[in-house]
C-alpha cells in the first residue's frame, strides 16, 4: 500500500522548511517581529522558539531598517539569517538595507562577498487590513538587481522554495500570500528543494497561457477549469520566481499556444505582467502571437477596506474567465 | 608640522598616558606609518583626481587620521570593521594595501573591488573591512549583524562601526544601538564627529550637545575624546573592545575632529570659515603623534622621516600600479551581481 | 484661398474612387468645367472636371491611387495665390497587383498593400507570418477580430481553399489583378446567388410570327440621308419590348426585394446584359412598355456602345425589376443566369434553333427559342413567375398584341 498522502497547511509548510533549516545548519537562525512565544503574527513560526531558543529565534525590537541591516551584516560574516517582515507591507521601512545593501553588496565589492539571507514577506489582499497591511510589492523588489524574489503559490512550494532561499548564497525575498497560510497541500516529510528560477506548468492547454502568480494561480487554474468546460484549454504557468524569470517556459507556451494573458495581485501597471508582455514581444515568440496580450492585474489603486471593494481591487476568477475567454474568441 | 599644543606635551617620564604601555614601540611607530599613508594616499588621489585621472567623486578624511588608527590599530585581522564614504584613513587602518585602493580608484580589475565600488564602497573583505558605505548610517546596522554573527559563533572578536556625526541623525542608527545594547553585542560605535554632516553643523541638526549623549539612550557607555589625538582614541577603543570581547556590549565613543578638506570634491566650503579651518590645521593629528612619539624616546627623527620618505615612495608606486591596471571588460558588466555556480 | 478638387462620390455605396487618368497636370492652367481626371468607380470610368479657374497643384493622388471619398486631390490656385504645402490627407497608395509570393529564399522588403487610411492591415504576428509562409498576402484576406484584425484562423481559412495554386513563377499562368468592375461583379453575383432563393422556369417560344414581322419591319424602314435604313431590329429589341409588356401586364412581378419591404414599380424598365472587355453592364432601357421597337432599339444600340466604352453613367446602369440575359448569338441552347440584384428576375435567352415539333399530328420544323426565368422566390412566386413568362411567351410568339 502507498503511504497516505501528508497534507499541510502554507503555513505549516514553512514552518516545517524553517525547522529542518534549522536543525541542518547551526548558522540559521530566524528572527522578526512577535516570531518567538507569539509564534508570528500569521503563526507561521508557532512554537520553534520553544525548540529552538530565544537565540535562534529572535524576537526584534519594531525597527524594520536595523534589523534589516542586521541581517545583513549577519549574512556577510558568516550566518544565515531568516528575517520575517509581519507584513511585506513594513519592508518599505527597510528598503535602504534591502535596495541598498543586501542587494548590492557583493557587487560593489567586486563579488568579494556573498550576502545569504531570506527575508520573508506575508503579502496581498482579502484579509480587510487595508490600505497599509495588504500590498503586493513583489515587483518593487524584483525590479532590483541582485535580489531573487519567490512567491510560492501552494504548501509544496512553500517549503521547497523556502529551503532552496536559504540555501542560496545571495538575498532572497519570499513573498507569502496571507490568503494561502491556511491552504492544505501535500507537503513530502523529506528536506526537498524547488529551483529558484523555474516556472512550472500547473495545467496544460493549448488556446491560451495564463501566466500567474501566488494566488492567482488558483484563480487562474479555476478560471481554466469553467472555460475547459467550454471548449477553451487554458495552459496555467504558476511563475514561482520573479526575478531571475524563467523566460524559456514562458516563450515556449505561447508559442504553443499563440496567446497571452498574466494575471496577478500587484497593481497592473507597470508589473510583472508589463515585464512579461515586454519579454513576449522582444522574443522569438512574438510571431506566434495570435491575439493581444491581457494584463489582468490589480488596480491602480491601494487596497481598499470596504470588502466588496477590496475584492474589485484584484482580478477575481470570474473576471479571469470572461477576459480570458474574450482573448481566445477574438474579441480583444 | 604643527607645533603640538602644550597642554597635551606632558612630562614623558611621569606623566606617561598608559597608551604608551599598552602598545608596543613597533605598534605605534606602525601607528604613525599607517597615518601618515593615509595622509599621503589621500593626498595622491586628491591630485589624481585633479589631474582628472579618477572619475567620479572622494570624500577626504585628512586632519581625521588619529581617529581611523586609534580605532583599528587595536583591532585583530578576524575583528571587522565597517566604514563610511570618508573610508580610506579606516581601510588602510585595517591593513589595506594603497596600491590595491588607487587601483580601485582607478576603476582596475587589480582594485579591493575589482573597479565595480570606487572611492565610496573601498573594502578590503581579508582585512576585515566589510566595506565602506554610501549610505550616511548604512553600515551601522550591518556592524551589529556581524556582531549578532559573531556572539552566535561563539567568537570573541568585534565588530567595530565608524560613522560620522551626521549619521546618528538617521534611524537606522537608533535602532542598531538599541539592538545592540538589548543583545548586548560586541560592536564598538566609533563616531568621527569632524561638526559637520556635508555643510549642516552639529549645533544646528542635533538637539544634544554630544554624540555621546546618546548613547545613554541606549544604555551604553558614551565616551568622548580628542579624535584628533591617538592616544585619547586609543585608549577610549581598547577600553570598549575589552568590554565587547568580554561580552558587556557595546560602548558609543565619539571622537571630536575635524576634515580640512571639503565634504566632497565639490564643496566650495560656504558653510565654515577659514579661520576654523586654518586653527585645526594647527591641531593636525600626525604632527602632535610624531612629535611625542619623538618626546617620548620611542622613535628618532630620522625614524621618522624614513617612515614619512617610504609613505611616499609606496604612494608613488602605487599610482604607477594603478595606472598600469587592467580595464574591466564591458562584457562583464554584470558579473557578481549574484553569486554563480548556484544550484539550479 | 485655393478651390479644392475633391474626389467626388459618383455612385451608390461609393466609399473610395481609383484615379484612372489624370488629364491636366501640375501648373495646369484649367477653367472651370475642364477635365481634370477620370476615376474608376466599381462601375465605370467618371470624368471629373475643374470646379473653378485657375493652376492646378498639389495633386496628392497618383494615377492609380484609390482615394476615400470627399478627399481633397488637388487644388485650384487663383493667379498669384501662393501655393502653400500640400493640405490634403495622405493618400491611399495605388493599389498593387497582387503579385506572387517570393521565394522565401529571395531577400525582399515586405510590401503591405493598403487596406485602411493607414496603409497597414491589422493582422496578429501569427496571421502575418502564417501568411508569409503560405505565400499569400493579407490584402484579400477578411479578418474576423475586433476592426477586421486577421488572425490567424482568417489566415487558415483562406489557406485550406483549393483555390489555384499561388505560385505564379511555377504555375505556367499570369495573375490578373482585379478592377473595380471585377470585384463588383465577384462581390454582388457571390452576394445573390448565396442569399436569393432562385427558381427556374423555361418555355421554349416559337419565332415563326416574330421573324416574318421583324423581316417586314426591317425591309421597310425608312432611309436617311445617306440611304441607310434608320432601323435594324433584333431580335432582342423583341424581347425587351417583350418583357416590358409582360411586365406591364403582370404588375405583381415588376418588383424588386428591399429587405423590409417589396417594391412595385409603375415602369417597365428592363435591363439588359451587355458584355464588356472584362466584364459587362447591364444598361436599363426605362419604360420599354411605352416605347416602339424602333426606339428600344436605337437606345440600344446607344447604351451598348458606350458600356463598352465604359462611359456610363450610374443613373443608366441602376434600378429596373429584371435583366435579360441573350447568349443566343454564341449558340447557347438553354441556360440559367444569376438574379442581378436587387432585380426580381432574370431571363435567360438562348438561341433560336430548328425543331421538329408536332403539328397536327405530324412533325412540323419550327424555329424556336428556349428561355429560362429565373425568379427570386421572395418576391415571385411560382405562379407569378409562370404568368409572366408565359405573357413573355404569347408577345413573342405574336408580336401583334404588343401594339394593343
Amino acid at each position: 500500500m502507498n503511504a497516505p498522502i501528508r497534507e499541510l497547511t502554507y503555513a505549516q509548510a514553512i514552518q516545517e522548511a524553517l525547522a529542518t533549516a534549522m536543525e541542518a545548519d547551526e548558522r540559521v537562525f530566524i528572527m522578526g517581529e512577535d516570531i518567538g512565544v507569539y509564534g508570528g503574527a500569521f503563526q507561521v513560526t508557532g512554537d520553534l522558539v520553544h525548540r529552538f531558543g530565544e537565540d535562534r529565534v529572535m524576537d526584534t525590537p519594531i525597527s524594520e531598517l536595523g534589523a534589516a541591516g542586521i541581517a545583513v551584516g549577519a549574512a556577510l560574516a558568516g550566518s544565515r539569517p531568516i528575517l520575517e517582515f509581519q507584513f511585506s507591507d513594513f519592508a518599505t521601512l527597510a528598503m535602504e538595507q534591502i535596495v541598498n545593501q543586501a542587494a548590492k553588496m557583493r557587487f560593489m565589492l567586486g563579488g568579494k562577498v556573498s550576502v545569504p539571507l531570506v527575508m520573508r514577506l506575508p503579502s496581498g489582499s482579502g484579509t480587510g487590513a487595508a490600505a497599509q497591511h495588504s500590498q503586493s510589492l513583489e515587483a518593487w523588489l524584483a525590479h532590483v538587481p541582485g535580489l531573487k524574489v519567490v512567491q510560492p503559490s501552494t504548501p509544496h512550494d512553500a517549503k521547497g522554495l523556502l529551503l532552496a532561499a536559504i540555501d542560496d548564497p545571495d538575498p532572497v525575498m519570499v513573498f507569502e500570500h496571507k490568503l494561502l497560510y491556511k491552504m492544505k497541500g501535500e507537503v513530502p516529510e523529506k528536506a526537498y528543494r524547488i529551483p529558484i528560477g523555474k516556472a512550472v506548468v500547473r495545467r496544460e492547454g493549448r488556446h491560451v497561457t495564463i501566466v500567474a502568480t501566488s494566488i492567482m494561480v488558483h484563480r487562474a487554474l479555476e478560471a481554466a477549469e469553467v472555460l475547459a468546460g467550454e471548449g477553451i484549454e487554458a495552459e496555467v504557468i504558476d511563475l514561482r520566481t520573479l526575478r531571475p524569470l524563467d523566460t524559456a517556459t514562458i516563450i515556449e507556451s505561447v508559442k504553443k499556444t499563440t496567446r497571452l494573458a498574466c494575471v496577478y495581485e500587484g497593481v497592473k501597471t507597470l508589473g510583472i505582467g508589463a515585464e512579461i508582455s515586454a519579454l513576449i514581444a522582444e522574443s522569438e515568440a512574438f510571431d506566434y502571437l495570435d491575439a493581444p496580450i491581457l494584463r489582468l492585474g490589480g488596480v491602480d489603486s491601494p487596497i481598499p477596506y470596504n470588502p466588496t471593494l477590496e475584492k474589485a481591487a484584484v482580478p477575481q476568477t470570474p473576471g479571469i474567465i470572461e477576459q480570458v475567454r474574450n482573448l481566445v474568441k477574438g474579441r480583444i | 608640522m604643527a607645533e603640538p599644543v602644550a597642554m597635551m606635551k606632558g612630562d614623558a617620564a611621569s606623566n606617561q598616558r598608559p597608551f604608551y604601555a599598552q602598545f608596543t614601540p613597533e605598534q605605534l611607530k606602525e601607528a604613525l606609518r599607517r597615518m601618515c599613508l593615509i595622509r599621503r594616499f589621500e593626498e595622491g588621489a586628491e591630485e589624481a583626481y585633479m589631474r582628472g585621472l579618477i572619475h567620479g567623486t572622494m570624500h577626504l578624511s585628512i586632519g581625521q587620521e588619529a581617529s581611523a588608527v586609534g580605532s583599528t590599530m587595536a583591532l585583530r585581522k578576524t575583528d571587522y570593521i565597517t566604514s563610511t564614504h570618508r573610508g580610506h584613513g579606516h581601510c588602510i587602518g585595517k591593513g589595506a594595501d594603497p596600491k590595491l585602493m588607487f587601483a580601485e580608484f582607478f576603476g582596475k580589475e587589480e582594485g579591493y573591488c575589482r573597479g565595480r565600488g570606487g572611492s565610496m564602497h573601498i573594502a578590503d573583505v581579508e582585512s576585515g573591512n566589510l566595506g565602506a558605505n554610501g549610505i550616511v548610517a548604512g553600515g551601522i546596522p550591518i556592524a551589529v549583524g556581524a556582531a549578532l554573527a559573531i556572539k552566535k559563533q561563539k567568537r570573541d572578536d568585534v565588530a567595530l562601526c565608524f560613522f560620522g556625526d551626521g549619521a546618528t541623525n538617521e534611524g537606522a542608527f537608533h535602532e542598531a544601538l538599541n539592538m545592540a545594547s538589548i543583545w548586548k553585542l560586541p560592536v564598538i560605535f566609533v563616531c568621527e564627529n569632524n561638526k559637520y554632516g556635508m555643510s549642516v553643523s552639529t549645533e544646528r541638526s542635533m538637539a544634544v550637545a554630544n554624540v555621546a549623549d546618546r548613547a545613554s539612550a541606549y544604555n551604553m557607555p558614551g565616551v568622548i575624546v580628542d579624535g584628533n589625538r591617538i592616544e585619547e582614541v586609543a585608549e577610549a577603543v581598547l577600553t570598549a573592545i575589552a568590554r565587547a570581547r568580554e561580552g558587556q556590549g557595546p560602548t558609543l565613543v565619539e571622537c571630536k575632529t575635524y576634515r580640512t578638506r571639503g565634504h566632497s570634491r565639490s564643496d566650495r566650503n560656504r558653510y565654515r570659515t577659514k579661520e576654523e579651518i586654518e586653527e585645526w590645521k594647527l591641531r593636525d593629528p600626525i604632527g602632535h603623534f610624531e612629535t611625542e612619539l619623538v618626546a617620548n624616546g620611542i622613535a628618532t627623527a630620522d625614524e621618522v622621516a624614513a617612515i614619512f620618505a617610504a609613505s611616499d615612495a609606496e604612494i608613488a608606486a602605487g599610482l604607477i600600479f594603478a595606472q598600469n591596471g587592467t580595464d574591466p571588460s564591458p562584457n562583464e558588466v554584470t558579473r557578481d551581481v549574484y553569486t554563480p555556480g548556484i544550484p539550479a | 484661398m485655393p478651390v479644392e478638387v475633391i474626389l467626388p462620390k459618383v455612385d451608390m455605396d461609393m466609399a473610395t474612387g481609383k484615379i484612372a487618368k489624370w488629364h491636366v497636370k501640375e501648373g495646369d492652367a484649367v477653367r472651370k468645367g475642364a477635365l481634370l481626371f477620370e476615376i474608376e468607380t466599381d462601375k465605370a470610368a467618371m470624368e471629373i472636371d475643374a470646379p473653378g479657374d485657375g493652376i492646378i497643384r498639389n495633386i496628392t493622388a497618383a494615377e492609380g491611387a484609390v482615394v476615400p471619398v470627399g478627399q481633397t486631390v488637388a487644388l485650384i490656385y487663383q493667379d498669384g495665390e501662393a501655393a502653400s504645402a500640400p493640405v490634403a490627407a495622405e493618400p491611399l497608395p495605388p493599389v498593387k497587383p497582387i503579385t506572387p509570393a517570393p521565394r522565401p529564399d529571395a531577400e525582399q522588403t515586405a510590401v503591405l498593400p493598403a487596406a485602411s487610411a493607414s496603409g497597414r492591415f491589422p493582422a496578429t504576428p501569427l496571421a502575418r507570418s502564417l501568411a508569409k509562409q503560405g505565400g499569400i498576402t493579407l490584402e484579400n484576406i477578411a479578418g474576423s477580430g475586433p476592426r477586421g484584425r486577421i488572425a490567424a484562423i482568417d489566415v487558415h481559412g483562406v489557406l485550406a481553399k483549393p483555390t489555384a495554386p499561388q505560385h505564379g513563377d511555377e504555375g505556367g499562368f499570369e495573375v490578373i489583378p482585379l478592377d473595380g468592375m471585377r470585384r463588383t461583379i465577384a462581390q454582388r453575383l457571390t452576394l445573390s446567388k448565396q442569399t436569393i432563393p432562385h427558381f427556374y422556369l423555361t418555355v421554349n417560344c416559337d419565332l415563326t410570327r416574330l421573324s416574318e414581322i421583324r423581316e417586314i419591319l426591317n425591309a421597310q424602314a425608312p432611309r436617311d440621308a445617306q440611304k441607310l435604313p434608320v432601323w435594324k431590329l433584333s431580335i432582342n429589341d423583341f424581347i425587351i419590348k417583350a418583357m416590358a409588356s409582360a411586365l406591364e401586364l403582370v404588375p405583381d412581378a415588376n418588383v424588386t426585394w428591399a429587405d423590409e419591404a417589396i417594391h412595385k414599380y409603375h415602369s417597365c424598365d428592363v435591363g439588359v446584359a451587355v458584355a464588356v472587355e472584362g466584364g459587362l453592364f447591364t444598361p436599363v432601357v426605362r419604360a420599354a412598355e411605352t416605347k416602339s421597337l424602333s426606339q428600344i432599339s436605337e437606345e440600344m444600340k446607344d447604351l451598348a456602345t458606350r458600356a463598352r466604352a465604359r462611359k456610363l453613367l450610374p443613373s443608366e446602369y441602376q434600378g429596373g425589376t429584371t435583366t435579360i440575359s441573350n447568349l443566343g448569338m454564341y449558340g447557347i441552347e438553354q441556360f440559367t443566369a444569376i438574379i442581378n440584384p436587387p432585380h426580381a428576375t432574370i431571363l435567360a435567352v438562348g438561341a433560336g434553333m430548328e425543331r421538329f415539333v408536332p403539328v397536327n399530328g405530324l412533325p412540323v420544323l419550327r424555329t424556336q427559342m428556349t428561355c429560362t426565368l429565373a425568379c427570386d422566390h421572395r418576391a415571385v412566386d411560382g405562379a407569378l413567375g409562370a404568368q409572366l413568362l408565359a405573357a413573355f411567351r404569347n408577345f413573342i410568339e405574336e408580336p401583334a398584341l404588343m401594339l394593343a
